[in-house]
């Protein structure tokens, strides 16, 4: 048996920037009165979302993806601001910008508008990555420009041959592929590398396929209240206004579970505990979750997570 | 039939795409937070050495292509096909011209090769780094010639011609680089 590669992926300097990054984020989230609080990281349930696939422990649950459902059970009993930053679990997510255990700071404000989020995320990474403020976009413009067709109600088959016009259609694009399935794989591939290359850009108003947890929009329903925020091409974070109404939630979140099975996947049951919550009362909230390690990664021009992490998941 | 998926893609990986075997070069994982995964690769076809970007949907599978790569010794050339043979197992192989390509110029019997076998069947042959050939026929260099840049042309024992110093002489053994096509000593040299 070769002997395991037992030496770390960062560099001592590397890790002595890192420190002082985790200072510098909790001194921002402390000025602006967010309370550091810390959730458990084994959590009985998971999240029903089609995108994200979470690491089941032998009889004890699932390694939390995000921190998104304590954190809720949190506010909808009168928490505050709160923030957490620790480390999450996301199953089958590994390459140059992925490690399937990641380090996510994510932060709630109750009585908040996503646009409140959006100002604060573009000024945290502005503070502590020396960038500058965001630049901000509708995801229908974006779209428009760089993918060359209006991705709000837009039919599948037209996203298909767009997405085979610019070469990045799969060979066999699975049967059911939905308008969800052509949008990812056209933002991802087109959109997204020309994004965020003059600095920071936030991308508000994206659409409502696949939003879960997330308000749509009042005037259009085409559209979710959701933002991604995006530099040199690498998604940093994700936010919302979040879905207060649990009923909704429920039927949502059984759709990803149907979706999920009929794709011939075993998903996790729902998360009686988070809708308990929302049918408590989760008051009007935003929120915000941002990749710290890629934030980190960006700032310091590295091309990959690994220069970034103490050990990355080859060397576990 | 052995099959990969995604998540088992890396540089080197041998698969088969619309009938034909390609080598991965590069692999990226692509997913957005909240959505699908993808493999963007860039592969090479086997066959023409051309070499196109992919799209595959993480967690789709492909077919292994039954490719080897190993090290043969040039035995001689029919005509038609150049044959070699593994010298552990003595099984013999023949290669087309496609395959050979211009290997052609630079293979002397006995010297040991690299094939790339698929399905059994050379796809490509690669000659060594470094051969020791023969000079075969070049004029005699005249002492303080400069009019060539202090080089002229000779062609070696295969026919492969290729730029060597003056002081050359017919007979000469050189030892050539064959990948510059360029002379680098003669062979008892370092």
């Amino acid at each position: 048996m070769t002997e395991p590669d037992w030496q770390p992926t960062a560099t001592p300097a590397m890790l002595e920037r890192r420190g002082a990054f985790m200072a510098a984020i909790r001194g921002f989230m402390t000025a602006r009165g967010v309370l550091e609080v810390d959730t458990p990281v084994l959590s009985r349930a998971a999240p029903s979302e089609r995108g994200l696939a979470s690491f089941a422990v032998d009889d004890a649950g699932y390694l939390a993806p995000s921190p998104e459902h304590a954190l809720k059970r949190l506010l909808a009993v009168g928490a505050g601001p709160i923030y957490q930053l620790g480390h999450v679990f996301r199953s089958g997510e590994a390459g140059r910008w992925h490690n399937p255990e990641f380090c996510m700071l994510e932060w709630y404000r109750p009585q908040a508008d996503v646009a409140t989020l959006i100002e604060e995320t573009s000024e945290l990474i502005a503070r502590v990555a020396g960038a500058p403020r965001a630049q901000r976009r509708r995801y229908r413009d974006v779209f428009t420009q760089h993918a060359g067709i209006d991705p709000i109600g837009a039919t599948p088959t037209a996203l298909a041959a767009c997405a085979q016009s610019h070469g990045v259609a799969p060979h066999e694009p699975p049967a059911d592929a939905s308008r969800a399935f052509w949008l990812d794989l056209i933002m991802s591939l087109v959109v997204q590398p020309q994004l965020g290359h003059e600095g920071p850009v936030c991308i508000r108003e994206f659409p409502a396929d696949g939003a879960v947890l997330v308000e749509t929009d009042p005037v259009d329903s085409r559209l979710a209240q959701r933002f991604e925020c995006y530099w040199r091409g690498v998604e940093l974070a994700n936010g919302a206004q979040e879905l207060v109404d649990a009923d909704v939630a429920r039927e949502r979140m059984q759709g990803e579970i149907q979706a999920q099975q009929n794709a011939g996947q075993r998903p996790p049951p729902i998360d009686e505990a988070l809708l308990a919550a929302m049918s408590a009362g989760l008051p009007r909230c935003a929120g915000v979750a941002l990749g710290v390690d890629r934030l980190l990664a960006l700032m310091l021009h590295c091309d990959s997570l690994s220069q970034v992490l103490a050990f990355d998941w080859a060397r576990r | 039939m052995a099959t990969f998926n995604t998540n088992q893609f890396k540089g080197g990986l041998k698969i088969i795409l619309d009938g034909d075997p390609y080598a991965i070069v590069e692999n990226e994982f692509v997913k957005p937070g909240k959505g699908q995964a993808f493999n963007r690769v860039k592969v090479r076809n086997l066959r023409n050495n051309r070499v196109i970007e992919r799209t595959f949907k993480a967690g789709d599978t492909v077919e292994a292509a039954d490719v080897l790569d190993i090290d043969v010794q040039y035995l001689y050339h029919d005509g038609e096909f150049w044959h070699f043979m593994e010298p552990n197992t003595f099984e013999q192989y023949q290669a087309s011209e496609a395959a050979v390509g211009d290997a052609d110029k630079w293979l002397k019997a006995q010297d040991t090769c690299h094939v790339t076998l698929w399905n059994g069947t050379p796809l490509q042959i690669d000659p060594p780094n470094f051969v020791t050939l023969a000079v075969s026929e070049t004029d005699p260099g005249v002492r303080g010639d400069t009019s060539g840049g202090g080089a002229k042309p000779a062609t070696l024992e295969t026919g492969a011609v290729v730029r060597v110093p003056l002081f050359i002489e017919e007979g000469e053994v050189l030892k050539v680089d064959t990948r510059k096509g360029e002379y680098v000593s003669r062979a008892n040299e370092g």
